[in-house]
């Protein structure tokens, strides 16, 4: 079996065990699947849909990074969800605030954003590197404290600013806005999609091409070994957890800059959880988590057509929920095969190619 | 022998022809086991020998590929602990696995409520075990609050709960102090009165001496053979674990020069009770082969550990080079050290030297990151991956490491093709040391060869080596000099020339006093 087969089988294999999944369940339900694919599909050259389907992508795509960083590390950072959101209420607040010259004033709030999320990591990392605590449970509670100081911080006492019957972050200035392409009828796509793109991009050379990704790498696959090889575990984990709230933090910038302006209550949640799904799916490489950022926007956003045939949104969910868990079965089953295949393939070569072997002394 | 049970009772339980393999090594070969009803049968040989692959077999941890297993005359397969359970065999681990916030009864009961509840009657077992077993807590005391041989004595009775009369004893004595022993020698010969039989894993030759009915040895994954305590000596055993057989005769032209390259000045590492290193004083030289003789667990691991910088010394010295290039790197990282010119042969080639999934040119890289060829000259934190492939098919070809190319993962070599591509890697960057801690172990015999040449041939070239083994052959035939640790200390000089492996035998078990004086 080639590299190329055991990285894309087990997706691959994972979606088709999903749709058929749910087209059983379709089934039962009195549906016809073959339709709701049909209508999905068609979808996309609805109204905003490509487009939609293409920003949201990007949000996801940062997301799927972020969570990814820690993964190479064995580091479970469900706090992606409460860093980019404190980032993004945060760098919405100092955007809204500091008036800046064009250009600069984007950059601000994008450094701000990166800043407050890697921030936010700070704690959990340093706990986790320093006393052992699980950056799962640490994360997790901070998820909980940012949706209190998102609260506070938006609140008319503090930053808030009431607009109708919605509070939000006061509105940034025109100088602000991150340019999109205006694609007329079809939506604007956002700017950010290209800083996502370059995100992807830096994350492959980061971790296939330098130091610290080799580092990383092999932190995370046997820390011991890497100990013995002169990698500092503990500075390792502190830089993958800050690097993932860095990138997390920009998971709310495209829409906070290409769109609202501002962020408000009811700004979207769940991103950070989305992405950990992605990075799932995409095996932690940067074009891997870019096809399942795609996929998941793609479900997302064409399931709004599934209620005009009648058929109930949510199967969408279970198609992801199948999705995730078995490309994390197919992903571990492959692995398996793939290593005593290898081995079989060295020892048959070998034996192949061996000439008999002077006895040595004592057996 | 104390032979309890009638001549024509069948044997407690009887191993015949135990092969297993892993890919790349044989963990077992042909082993024969028999253990006599109501005897204490000890289970000696090095680390990496087979000891714990065969006990996992036989208390079902594992499948062997050849074999079978017979408990008290009946055939059986094990498929699972629970198996071997059911037929009355018992392993109390080396590490414990107790809940430190349960109870003692708790603790016992967990998993094993079916057999007589939680209840009084529970209880009542629980206590007349805890008086078979010499623990005298109440059983509701929490674990937390026992020292090491309760919690020991509170794992056998877990074992004893479930019905074993069958107990193996995974190196007992190892987290023991001296008089913790012998009160758990007296249990054990208490509860042999009883009609218990015992397996007892060890390398500690004179505690198996002295509570062993009979001795199997075996060394390298194969049977050596069965001794009576009575009549082998300490001595013997050693030699039979690790063996005598000189290698041949070779050249023995001394290279060793008066440039030190390494000197360890009154090395202290503090442990829990004992320290783990204890006033350790030594100095290799530039073409010198420093041998560590020692019963394993005696300090050679903190020694290898403490000089490369992954533990940090908690007194003394390291200085690496002589005078004016002479270098103090007691606080220096473990990069640093390798920077400075340290190769690192670990003893867990496994845990320590390899990343299992990458490919060989990735394994190639790890330790010289921060160094060309792998690390490019000019961008400072990139990686060359095409010039890590190349030296790393360099080492493939110079080191004769046999795999089809440098792409594929290293757990898909054998065991001594990956200490080979190990050996090659510390071996480039012209290092002024080598650290090489068991060199050979785990790999077959073409490659120890190998291995061997490649050492000297690295010695001669003015390498300073502090080579740690407890392979006596090994050591005999390639070190200059050889000192032997006994619990942290070097207790003895042996000039490998002259000594037998009979005389360093007994200098590291401390059988008898020290061989020769500090020369």
């Amino acid at each position: 079996m080639s590299r190329l087969q055991t990285t894309l089988l087990p997706p691959l294999l994972a979606v088709l065990f999903a749709a058929l999944l749910c087209s059983i369940a379709l089934l039962i339900s009195g549906d016809n699947p073959g339709a709701a694919l049909a209508v999905m599909v068609t979808q996309l050259g609805a109204g905003t849909t490509a487009v939609d389907v293409i920003n949201t992508g990007a949000v996801y795509y940062i997301a799927g990074l972020a969570v990814a960083v820690g993964f190479k590390m064995k580091l479970f950072n469900i706090g992606v969800e409460g860093q980019f959101r404190i980032a993004a209420c945060v760098a919405a607040i100092v955007g809204g605030l500091l008036p800046l010259p064009p250009v600069l004033h984007v950059i601000v709030i994008l450094l701000t954003g990166m800043l407050v999320g890697m921030l936010w990591a700070l704690v959990p990392a340093l706990l986790r590197a320093y006393r052992g605590v699980s950056e799962v449970i640490s994360t997790i509670m901070l998820n909980a404290v940012a949706t209190g100081v998102i609260a506070w911080l938006i609140s008319p006492a503090a930053f808030g600013f009431v607009q109708g019957n919605n509070i939000s972050t006061p509105p940034i200035a025109p100088t602000g806005h991150f340019p999109g392409i205006d694609l007329g009828p079809s939506g604007t796509i956002f700017g950010m999609v290209f800083v996502a793109a370059l995100l992807g991009v830096g994350y492959w050379f980061l971790l296939g091409r330098t130091r610290f990704g080799f580092e990383l790498t092999a932190s995370g696959e046997s820390p011991t070994a890497a100990t013995a090889g002169g990698v500092e575990a503990r500075r390792m984990v502190l830089i993958a957890m800050l690097m993932s709230g860095a990138v997390a933090g920009l998971i709310g910038l495209p829409e906070v800059l290409g769109r609202e302006h501002a962020y408000t209550l009811v700004a979207p949640q769940g991103y950070g959880f989305t992405g950990i799904a992605i990075a799932l799916l995409g095996r932690n490489h940067p074009a891997g988590i870019a096809v399942g950022a795609l996929l998941w926007a793609f479900l997302d956003k064409s399931a709004l057509a599934l209620d005009n045939i009648g058929v109930p949104r949510e199967i969408v969910l279970i198609m992801q929920g199948v999705i995730v868990l078995s490309v994390v079965v197919a992903y571990e089953i492959v692995r398996r095969y793939a290593m005593a295949a290898e081995q079989r393939r060295v020892a048959a070569e070998l034996r192949a190619q061996q000439q008999p072997v002077a006895e040595g002394a004592a057996t | 022998m104390t032979d309890t049970a009638e001549p024509d009772a069948p044997y407690a339980v009887e191993l015949a022809g135990i092969t297993k393999r892993f890919p790349g090594v044989v963990a077992n070969r042909d082993i024969s086991l028999r253990v006599r009803q109501g005897e204490v049968h000890a289970l000696c040989g090095e680390n990496g020998a087979g000891k714990s692959t065969l006990m996992k077999i036989l208390y079902g941890q594992l499948r062997p590929d050849e074999g079978t297993i017979a408990v008290n005359g009946e055939p059986v397969v094990f498929r699972s602990p629970a198996d071997a359970i059911r037929v009355g065999i018992g392993m109390v681990h080396q590490h414990f696995m107790l809940a430190d916030n349960l109870t003692i009864a708790e603790n016992v009961l967990l998993g094993a409520e079916r057999r007589l509840g939680i209840g009084a009657k529970a209880k009542a077992e629980i206590a007349r075990l805890a008086a078979t077993v010499g623990l005298d807590d109440d059983p509701d005391t929490l674990v937390e609050h026992l020292g090491v041989a309760d919690r020991q004595r509170c794992e056998i009775i877990k074992v004893l709960y479930r019905g074993a009369r069958i107990v193996i004893l995974d190196e007992p004595t190892a987290v023991l102090v001296p008089q913790e022993v012998e009160d758990l020698f007296e249990t054990i010969r208490g509860m042999q009165a009883e009609g218990y039989t015992f397996l007892f894993i060890s390398h500690k030759l004179d505690e198996v001496r002295a509570i062993a009915d009979s001795i199997t040895v075996i060394r390298r994954g194969t049977y050596v053979g069965t001794a009576d305590p009575r009549e082998v000596t300490t001595r013997k055993l050693a030699e039979m674990m690790v063996g005598s057989e000189l290698p041949s005769p070779q050249t023995r032209e001394s290279t060793v020069t008066d440039r030190e390259v390494l000197r360890i000045e009154g090395l202290q590492l503090a442990g829990e009770g004992a320290p783990l290193l204890d006033g350790i004083d030594l100095v290799v030289h530039a073409g010198e082969v420093l041998g560590i003789a020692g019963v394993e667990g005696n300090g050679q691991t903190e020694l290898v550990e403490t000089i490369m910088g992954i533990r940090r010394a908690t007194a003394g010295r390291i200085v690496l080079g002589h005078g004016d290039r002479a270098r103090d790197i007691t606080k220096a990282t473990t990069l640093e050290r390798r920077e400075a010119g340290i190769g690192y042969i670990p003893e867990d080639r496994s845990r320590h030297a390899l990343l299992a999934s990458q490919p060989l040119w990735a394994n190639r890289v790890l330790g010289h990151q921060t160094r060309p060829p792998v690390a490019r000259r000019r961008l400072i934190g990139l990686i060359n991956r095409a010039a890590a492939r190349k030296d790393t098919q360099r080492i493939v070809e110079e080191f004769d490491v046999r795999t089809p190319g440098v792409d594929v993962p290293a757990a898909a070599l054998s065991g001594g093709n990956q200490q080979k591509l190990v050996i090659g890697r510390e071996l480039s960057g012209d290092p002024v040391l080598l650290i090489a801690a068991h060199p050979t172990r785990g790999v077959d015999v073409g490659a120890q060869a190998g291995i061997w040449d490649e050492l000297r041939a690295a010695r001669h070239r003015g390498l300073a080596v502090l080579l740690i083994s407890a392979d006596l052959d090994e050591l005999i035939g390639l070190s200059d000099t050889i000192k032997v640790m006994l619990r942290g200390r070097l207790v003895a000089d042996a000039d490998p020339a002259t000594v037998t492996p009979e005389q360093l035998g007994a200098a590291m078990t401390g059988a008898d006093g020290p061989e020769e004086g500090a020369a």
